[in-house]
């Protein structure tokens, strides 16, 4: 119980604290935060200044053992964004926070320790040893932190069988699939037990059956982890999928920041709307995001009751069995919270 | 004022010979005040050299052709290159070139040896700065495009005659290719890889050895086998400073015509590159093979 408490005291708290993080790719990038910070746009700074505004204003607070999703399409910064967590780029203005403490401040060695022992990375491009064997990848960031071979054989072994790769461990990448080279880039970031993973459109450069697949392994094994997640996409449905908070980013700056439901039901503007168009509304609605107190009041006493977190697919045919077409809606304590009727829902299909 | 376009104002003949003088007397008071310490410095390498020479004479020439075979075999793997090898070594002693050969293999093993202990380190440092790159790479245009015999003044003028003149003029022409491509084959190690590294906290000495450097090995070793083959190219010229060698003879038939002493000679130093050339490049092609094509 106590254990607990201190669980929801570390709940409350931002893992990661990302604070007015500006960059600026150039020769003189400094000289042009100011402009950019009194409201210069990307394009005039390029024009005027041949510098690129790679980051604008960005404030992001991840919590703790969520998975956090930034989404934005090729250009928007997201892959910038994600490399400041761990300062493999270094910002051109603003802060970062990780546990509270001020990343920027760090030396060397430092951040090398952070690195090595608060957070790993899975990347795009996989970026795995050439020259290594499946084990030896698995356990490269040990082996940087100096733990010696047995230790890391043995710890190697037990992620290399949690991604399934059991019977690969003399293999090269080389020798791999696309899939199965980033099962060993994913078995290579949690074998550290880092708290933080950060994923740089790790499963982007994957078709997308084997895509889903990594995307289960992923959900599978965040059950039992809790890590904190920074996920990379430009994929709206991995976005939503994955995603227990989606930031989405345009041209460096962030656009709208939510989970799932918020994003879908109150797109922020028509570069959102845009991207949510062609989604499949029915599998990202939840029933607490439109469920309806006063509709309560007119609802039959008798009416199937379904937990908030069922989504609309799932919970149209039920509300067409029901009496009255309505559906009683509970949290997750088991109260009842409010009521959605077929009507609201269809309305919420198409809005 | 037409003159002045003609003749080209250059320094007067007799200034032209001070400055000349001047260099020339600066250099032999140079080598008179040094030439016996550099020689001394040097002595080691000289033993070493004698030694190792004596030591491919006085060895059983059978021995010396199963450890040909051998290097063959472990380097390339391949039947066809060390029955090659063999057969190579077995004519050249057939056609009474032994001594002559052991006494090229002797300086050409030293000379790329020391090339790699240097230059490999050179190459690395080169690396590492893009200052360190533009300072260095200068030089070794200068040591590959200098002609040989005019580096060979000062070192004869220095260190006279003898094994090791020949070793460092062998070693000033040779050692380039290493340093080059040890520092391409670093700068070319996939960034992707590199960053990978950095995200786990890799230290800059992690990152050279763990990385860099062993992927950077098939080019490296492509260096090796360049310096292998510039350091018998100079077995001619080497022999003019005194080196004993395979280059004596070619020198002999060169001032007689002796048209036959010199193919002969001539064709035992290609054969000797030809080995050594296949054994080093597909040791350098086996580097890479479990590589793979990659996919993705």
């Amino acid at each position: 119980m106590a254990k607990d408490m201190a669980d929801a005291k570390e709940m409350t708290e931002p893992k990661i604290k990302i604070e007015n993080l500006y960059k600026i790719f150039g020769s003189n990038p400094k000289k042009h935060l100011p402009k950019v910070q009194h409201g210069m746009s990307k394009d005039d700074l390029l024009d005027t200044h041949n510098h690129v505004l790679g980051v604008h204003n960005v404030s992001l607070d991840i919590m703790p053992r969520q998975i956090q999703v930034v989404m934005g399409l090729s250009g928007s910064g997201k892959s910038t964004l994600i490399r400041h967590i761990n300062r493999l780029i270094e910002p051109t203005g603003g802060e970062i926070f990780i546990d509270g403490e001020d990343v920027l401040a760090m030396n060397a060695d430092q951040l090398r320790d952070l690195r090595r022992h608060k957070m790993s990375m899975v990347f795009q491009k996989f970026g795995l040893l050439p020259h290594r064997s499946v084990r030896e990848n698995v356990a490269y960031g040990l082996a940087v932190q100096g733990i010696d071979e047995v230790e890391r054989n043995k710890r190697s072994a037990h992620w290399i069988d949690r991604v399934g790769l059991s019977g690969y461990e003399d293999h090269y990448p080389g020798q791999l699939s696309g899939g199965m080279q980033q099962r060993v880039g994913l078995a290579r970031g949690l074998a550290t037990d880092a708290d933080i993973l950060l994923m740089d459109e790790a499963f982007s450069a994957l078709d997308p059956l084997i895509r889903y697949d990594m995307q289960s392994i992923l959900l599978e094994l965040q059950e039992e982890l809790h890590k904190t997640i920074v996920f990379i996409t430009h994929d709206l449905d991995e976005a939503l999928r994955l995603g227990d908070n989606i930031a989405i980013l345009r041209d460096g700056a962030m656009v709208q920041e939510g989970n799932a439901q918020q994003i879908v039901l109150n797109p922020a503007d028509d570069y959102i709307r845009d991207f949510i168009k062609d989604i499949n509304r029915g599998r990202v609605i939840q029933l607490h995001a439109i469920a309806n107190a006063a509709a309560l009041t007119s609802a039959p006493e008798d009416a199937p009751q379904l937990a908030g977190n069922t989504v609309l697919e799932d919970a149209l045919p039920v509300m067409a069995e029901a009496a009255d077409q309505t559906v009683k809606v509970t949290a997750s304590d088991g109260r009842v919270v409010g009521a959605v009727s077929l009507t609201s829902a269809i309305q919420a299909l198409h809005s | 004022m037409w003159e002045f376009l003609t003749e080209f104002p250059s320094l007067g003949r007799r200034d032209l010979a001070d400055f000349k003088n001047t260099i020339d007397g600066a250099f032999r008071e140079f080598s008179r005040a040094y030439g016996e310490s550099l020689e001394l410095f040097f002595s080691p390498l000289l033993k070493f050299l004698v030694w190792f020479e004596k030591l491919l004479l006085a060895t059983p020439w059978p021995l010396i052709i199963a450890i040909i075979a051998a290097l063959a075999w472990l380097g390339a793997r391949s039947w066809k290159i060390t029955a090659g090898s063999i057969g190579a070594f077995l004519l050249i002693g057939f056609m009474g070139m032994w001594e002559d050969t052991m006494a090229t293999l002797a300086i050409i093993s030293v000379a790329t040896f020391l090339c790699i202990l240097i230059g490999i380190p050179i190459g690395i440092l080169m690396s590492r700065s893009d200052r360190m790159q533009a300072l260095i790479t200068p030089v070794l245009d200068v040591m590959q495009t200098i002609p040989s015999f005019v580096y060979l003044i000062p070192v004869v003028m220095l260190l006279g005659i003898g094994k090791v003149p020949g070793l460092l003029a062998v070693l000033i022409y040779a050692i380039p290719p290493i340093v080059r491509l040890t520092n391409l084959g670093i700068r070319l190690v996939d960034k992707d890889v590199l960053e990978a590294a950095d995200a786990f906290g890799a230290s800059p000495r992690q990152k050279l050895w763990g990385v860099q450097v062993p992927l950077a090995l098939p080019n490296i070793f492509a260096g090796v086998n360049q310096t292998i083959m510039m350091a018998l190219s100079m077995v001619v010229i080497a022999s003019m400073i005194g080196v004993k060698g395979l280059g004596v003879p070619v020198l002999r038939a060169i001032s007689n015509q002796y048209l036959a002493l010199g193919l002969m000679n001539g064709l035992a130093i290609v054969a000797l590159a030809i080995i050594f050339d296949r054994i080093s490049q597909s040791y350098g092609k086996r580097l890479q093979a479990h590589r793979g094509q990659g996919h993705g």
